[in-house]
């Protein structure tokens, strides 16, 4: 499968290897790995454990270069770091010694022009950011601190840092793995409702069926290690979709349909 | 009744009256003599009797240790910031640092006195040199070891390294550090009063040295209480601070109390 390249390509990977030079031994993470997203396009990555997802992750926002092919963000070429790229990860990573508002906050004292307008801007910006916070219901607990929320509390409080500066491309690395099912299902709502009115670029990597199913417009199946994308499937469900919509024969069949690609992946 | 809570207050105070009542009786029923171990009630007297001196040496003592301890609380500081923040400094330094440490610290004394004469100089130097390695080692492990995907966050929002220095390792390394102050307090206590007592004619090591030379024990003794008290008092103050500076770091466990 090989990118095709259009006007509304927004990050594409062409024949993208990875290896992990550690010591001695050294780990043939992803190979020969290509796929193209389109700009505003939400689009989720499953695969087997260990199959180099996190390392797709670490690959397009440049925090590792990749060792052939080559990764490009709005036509650039990645070389180092991303800048402004918006970042969830499965422990939410937020930090202890600022109240929940503060850590939301944060990407703004970073990221341009932002951080420039920050002091005299102060008051917008926490307006922002508290509106934010009442999207995700999470208003009322500003200032607390993370130890004070619970973990779903602290998962939304960490989706809100990473879209706070309306970054261009989000990046969920199992953002709501470690929560429970109800929770879980709530927070997809939540997602879906953000990426509606927002429409950045996300990539979601998971490894539930269910959640790829009903977040994204794509779904990419990564074979085992070496990862390469060996299975795409258009979800072609209006959205907003819903907790019943989980429940519709369509839903079912291509959660279903992904799921017997992945054991045949496994057993490959 | 009694609540726990009172109990858990009132507990080291009743240890450490109970240690001096039974030291109080060893030394009554077994009769031994002054100059060997003496009563407290003993020591009691010789505090009171000797307490100009003793305030005045105390005060000495105190001043030495502090100074080393703000010294080193400075160098520990900027030096671990250093070391924790590089990677290359941070190999580089540290097996250095390590041998350095294992150096006991009476041993400098006699090369201090060379370079700085009797006094109070070598007693902050001491007091400084044996405080600031734990420091310095708290501060550096604080920051080094920030969880990668919180960097990762950062660098990917386009932080540079100063940024993520202070946005998140030096806060990071607070608790650390402060963790790292209560016992360096305790150790420039150790420095100082080693110091005074190879060389220098002022301060508590030195009184207990010259009051030891003249057979009055428990003036001796009473100096080691003198160090204690002070010891505990100043780790007071330590942990108070520590309190205050990072109480997100206890989860505000016992803030609620
Ligand atoms: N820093 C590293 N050094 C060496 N090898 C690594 C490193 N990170 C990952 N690997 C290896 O690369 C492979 C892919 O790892 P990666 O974390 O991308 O998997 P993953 O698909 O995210 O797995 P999971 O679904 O369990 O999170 C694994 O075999 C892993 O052992
Ligand atoms: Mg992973």
């Amino acid at each position: 499968m090989s990118p095709e390249i259009n006007d509304a390509t927004f990050v594409t990977l062409d024949k993208v290897s990875l290896v992990y030079q550690q010591a001695e031994t050294s780990t043939l993470a992803v190979e020969d790995l290509s796929l193209s997203i389109k700009k505003g396009e939400f689009v989720a990555v499953v695969g087997p454990s260990g199959c180099g997802k996190s390392t797709l992750m670490k690959i397009v926002t440049g925090l590792i270069n990749c060792s052939a092919g080559g990764v490009t963000i709005g036509g650039k070429p990645v070389k180092g770091p991303t800048q402004g790229v918006g970042m969830a990860f499965q422990n939410s990573t937020l930090l202890p010694w600022r109240s929940t508002l503060d850590n939301v906050m944060l990407p703004l004292e970073i990221v341009e022009p932002h951080k420039r307008q920050l002091r005299r801007e102060r008051d917008r910006y926490e307006a922002r950011a508290m509106n934010l916070l009442r999207t995700v219901g999470l208003h009322e607990f500003a200032d607390k601190f993370p130890w004070q929320l619970s973990g779903g509390m602290q998962q939304r409080a960490n989706v809100c840092r990473a879209i706070i500066h309306e970054p261009s491309l989000l990046m969920l690395d199992e953002p709501f793995g470690a929560l429970d099912a109800f929770t879980r299902e709530e927070l997809w709502g939540v997602m879906q409702k953000l990426w509606m009115e927002r429409r950045f670029t996300a990539i979601l990597i998971t490894h539930d069926l269910r959640e790829a199913v009903f977040l994204a417009d794509r779904v990419f199946v990564m074979s085992k290690r070496p990862g390469r994308i060996v299975y795409e499937r258009e979800v072609d469900i209006p959205r907003p979709r819903t907790l019943d919509t989980t429940f519709e024969p369509h839903f079912g069949e291509i959660v279903h349909e992904l799921r017997e690609r992945i054991v045949e992946v496994k057993h490959s | 009744m009694i609540s726990e809570k009172m109990i858990l207050r009132i507990m080291p105070w009743a240890v450490t009256v109970g240690i001096f009542v039974v030291w109080e009786v060893a030394c009554l029923v077994t009769g031994v003599a002054e100059f060997v171990l003496p009563a407290p009630t003993a020591v009691w007297a010789a505090t009171v009797k000797f307490a100009p001196q003793i305030l005045h040496h105390s005060l000495q003592t105190l001043f030495t240790t502090t100074a080393g301890f703000v010294l080193a609380v400075v160098g520990g500081m900027l030096l671990g910031v250093f070391i924790g923040a590089s990677k290359l400094v941070y190999t580089g330094l540290y097996p250095v640092l390590v041998g350095f440490n294992s150096i006991p610290k009476v041993a400098l004394v006699p090369v201090l006195v060379i370079w700085f004469g009797i006094g109070t100089v070598p007693a902050i130097v001491t007091a400084f040199v044996i405080s600031f390695f734990p420091i310095v080692v708290n501060v550096a492990t604080g920051l080094a070891t920030i969880e990668p995907e919180l960097r990762d966050v950062l660098r990917c929002l386009g932080a540079t390294r100063t940024e993520i220095l202070f946005k998140i390792g030096i806060p990071r390394a607070m608790p650390y550090l402060f963790a790292s102050l209560k016992i360096a307090i305790t150790l420039a206590f150790v420095g100082s009063v080693i110091a005074e007592t190879v060389a220098s004619n002022e301060g508590i090591g030195y009184l207990m040295l010259s009051a030891s030379s003249s057979y009055n024990v428990p003036l001796v003794f009473s100096g080691l209480v003198v160090v204690g008290i002070m010891g505990v008092l100043m780790y007071a103050v330590a942990a108070a601070f520590e309190r205050r500076m990072t109480g997100w770091a206890f989860r505000g466990s016992d803030l609620m109390t």
